[in-house]
């Protein structure tokens, strides 16, 4: 059995009462960690020793009810499931703990979740199918159906995503990881019909194609869902069901192919073309800036790879999406 | 020095957009001893915008790709972090299954080509640092950089998924405290500079979609570094560069305030220190002029 360790840690929490407090402010304790802790412990012990009023929301303590996200150091962190051991690897002994939004703050760690659950519901997180009210059996699916869920089913709506996303941030109309994870959960369900939710999430406004592929949603997952690998399976299946829009992310995405086949190289170019058509004027003045410093190969000149023809071949053979 | 192999996989970019970057790598290999047995028959890595419309045919145009490192039983080194990701994830996958790698060998096998998983793809940061070492690069530094506050800005895709990423080199890279980029400033004489934004997203891969989100992003990760005193940053991606470097008049206008400074690619930063000739780099292809040399 290994033994308990013990180490002092220095943290700076996060305090706000939107009613009294005009600004939020940081209260300082320096406090004995040990290697069983998990972040939770940590909360719990400035409440019940050091100040009665600090406030954060915590239920099950068991990873399920996902109320106890808030971020460690910037990171989002299910606060019951994180280890400390593992928050000091990340970050060493200065911590500073903070909800998973500043601005959304209410009191202390708990924050106003409100734009989280209105995108939630936006996605209709529900099997929508018209279904016999009065079934004889249950109404099973196949484990092989079951899989194609791949996991998206395990999330539990803590949020540790939605906030770690930098387009949730600077973007209040997009939908957000966690709402494209509950879209998939449904759209990989055998027994949905819902023709709409599809269309919403690939909609240019609040839909996938705003995603910048940065990997936060999967770094902080507590529950390894991947929720940009469930984005991805969105674009995909838009396309696979008919429902991608002939729009300049669909385009963009579908160029690649096209420039593949034609030149086993990407043609940069040729792909803001295709991908922008009559639009691409407003990347002339950056474009010209970009050809004069050498910076723009046209089409004609551009070396194709080698052995051209395989790509060709595979290409033909390989292809399993049609735009 | 003993002499180091590699397959170079390009990608596009230093090809077409950023041609300093491919000059500059090949002299800072020149250098380090290095030799770069280029894969010309490499494809586009699908730069994660064909995956989201054709998964499988990225899979085995990557998978075509890595086999031609393998008919060299190298190494394969990439100088992008976008390839990077989409070869590593493709990698892993068919490492990892073995009814897709079979089905992927059945599409290669009709071009005469098979995958084996026998070679690893690595980053040149992270193949430098591995098999050479940073004590051995500050050795050969000529024109230390003690001069220059240089903020490191590293790339999503060479840090996250950290479980992918960590697979490809020796080092432990923490995702919210990375240290490669850092230490090699360290080593090239420099100061690095610690700044909120260093590893965060630059918004490229939404440029033509969600023109604003890009632009926002490529502003606070300019403006973290002027905030952090930054002579100029450092990134090993070539289309965080071209963020970086070519769009600052939108994204000056987007977060509203003016941010503009040179950007170098972590090769052009690593000849300078190693005594590069200017020429070897390429600085004049930047469009925020390198004000500095």
């Amino acid at each position: 059995m290994s033994t308990i360790t013990i180490q002092k840690v220095n943290f700076k929490v996060f305090r706000f009462n939107n009613i009294d407090d005009y600004l939020p402010y940081y209260e300082s304790y320096t406090l004995d960690v040990t290697s069983e802790d998990v972040v939770l412990d940590i909360l719990n012990k400035i409440k019940w020793e050091h100040d009665g009023s600090f406030s954060y929301r915590r239920s099950c303590r068991h990873g399920i009810c996902g109320a106890c996200a808030i971020k460690v150091n910037g990171r989002s962190t299910l606060a019951c499931k994180e280890s400390m051991s593992t928050m000091i690897e990340y970050f060493g002994t200065d911590l500073t703990i903070e909800p998973l939004s500043t601005k959304r703050a209410i009191k202390d760690l708990i924050i106003d979740k409100s734009d989280f659950w209105e995108k939630h519901e936006s996605v209709k997180p529900y099997v929508n199918a018209k279904i016999d009210e009065t079934p004889s059996c249950e109404n099973l699916i196949s484990p092989e159906d079951a899989d194609a869920l791949n996991e998206a089913d395990l999330c539990i709506q803590c949020g540790s995503c939605h906030y770690a996303c930098p387009v949730t941030e600077i973007n209040d109309d997009f939908f957000g990881p966690a709402a494209f994870v509950s879209a998939y959960r449904f759209e990989a369900d055998v027994r949905d019909e819902d023709s709409d939710r599809l269309i919403a999430v690939n909609d240019e406004k609040q839909g996938v194609w705003d995603c910048v592929k940065c990997f936060e949603c999967a770094e902080v997952c507590p529950k390894d869902i991947n929720p940009i690998e469930k984005i991805t399976s969105l674009h995909q299946m838009a396309f696979q069901r008919g429902v991608a829009k002939n729009n300049v992310a669909t385009r963009h995405a579908v160029g690649f192919k096209d420039s593949i086949v034609r030149n086993g190289v990407l043609d940069e170019g040729g792909l803001v073309l295709y991908s922008e058509g009559p639009s691409i004027i407003k990347h002339i003045p950056v474009a010209l800036k970009m050809f004069k410093h050498g910076k723009i190969v046209p089409p004609w000149a551009i070396v194709k790879s080698d052995n051209i023809g395989e790509i060709k071949i595979l290409a033909q053979s390989s292809s399993t999406a049609k735009f | 020095m003993e002499k180091l192999r590699y397959a170079l996989f390009t990608g596009c970019t230093a090809k077409q957009s950023t041609p300093e970057q491919l000059m500059s790598t090949y002299a800072v290999a020149k250098k380090l001893n290095i030799e770069l047995v280029e894969l010309s028959e490499a494809s586009c890595c699908g730069a994660s915008h064909l995956q989201d419309y054709d998964d499988f045919l990225s899979l085995v145009l990557n998978a075509r790709n890595i086999a031609y490192a393998e008919k060299h039983r190298l190494t394969m080194v990439t100088i992008c972090n976008t390839c990077q990701l989409n070869t590593a994830m493709t990698k892993h996958r068919l490492d990892s299954d073995s009814n897709l790698k079979d089905r992927v060998n059945k599409e290669l096998k009709e071009v005469n080509l098979e995958y084996k998983g026998t070679s690893n793809v690595v980053h040149f940061l992270y193949a430098i640092i591995d098999d050479i070492g940073l004590e051995k690069i500050t050795s050969l530094v000529k024109t230390p950089l003690s001069q220059f506050n240089i903020a490191p800005f590293y790339g999503c895709h060479n840090i996250r998924p950290s479980e992918l990423q960590n697979r490809s080199h020796k080092i432990k890279e923490n995702p919210y405290r990375p240290t490669s980029l850092d230490n090699l400033i360290i080593a090239c004489g420099g100061k690095n500079v610690d700044y909120e934004e260093k590893n965060k997203c630059c918004g490229f891969h939404v440029e033509l979609q969600a023109p604003k989100t890009a632009s926002i992003l490529t502003g606070n990760a300019i403006a973290g570094a002027m905030d952090g005193n930054a002579d100029w940053m450092v990134t090993p991606c070539p289309l965080c560069h071209l963020k970086l470097d070519t769009q600052t008049k939108h994204a000056s206008t987007a977060i509203g305030r003016e941010v503009s400074m040179p950007v170098l690619h972590m090769q052009q930063m690593l000849g300078l220190a190693l005594g590069c000739p200017q020429e070897e780099l390429g600085m004049k292809h930047h469009l925020t002029k390198v004000n500095f040399i």
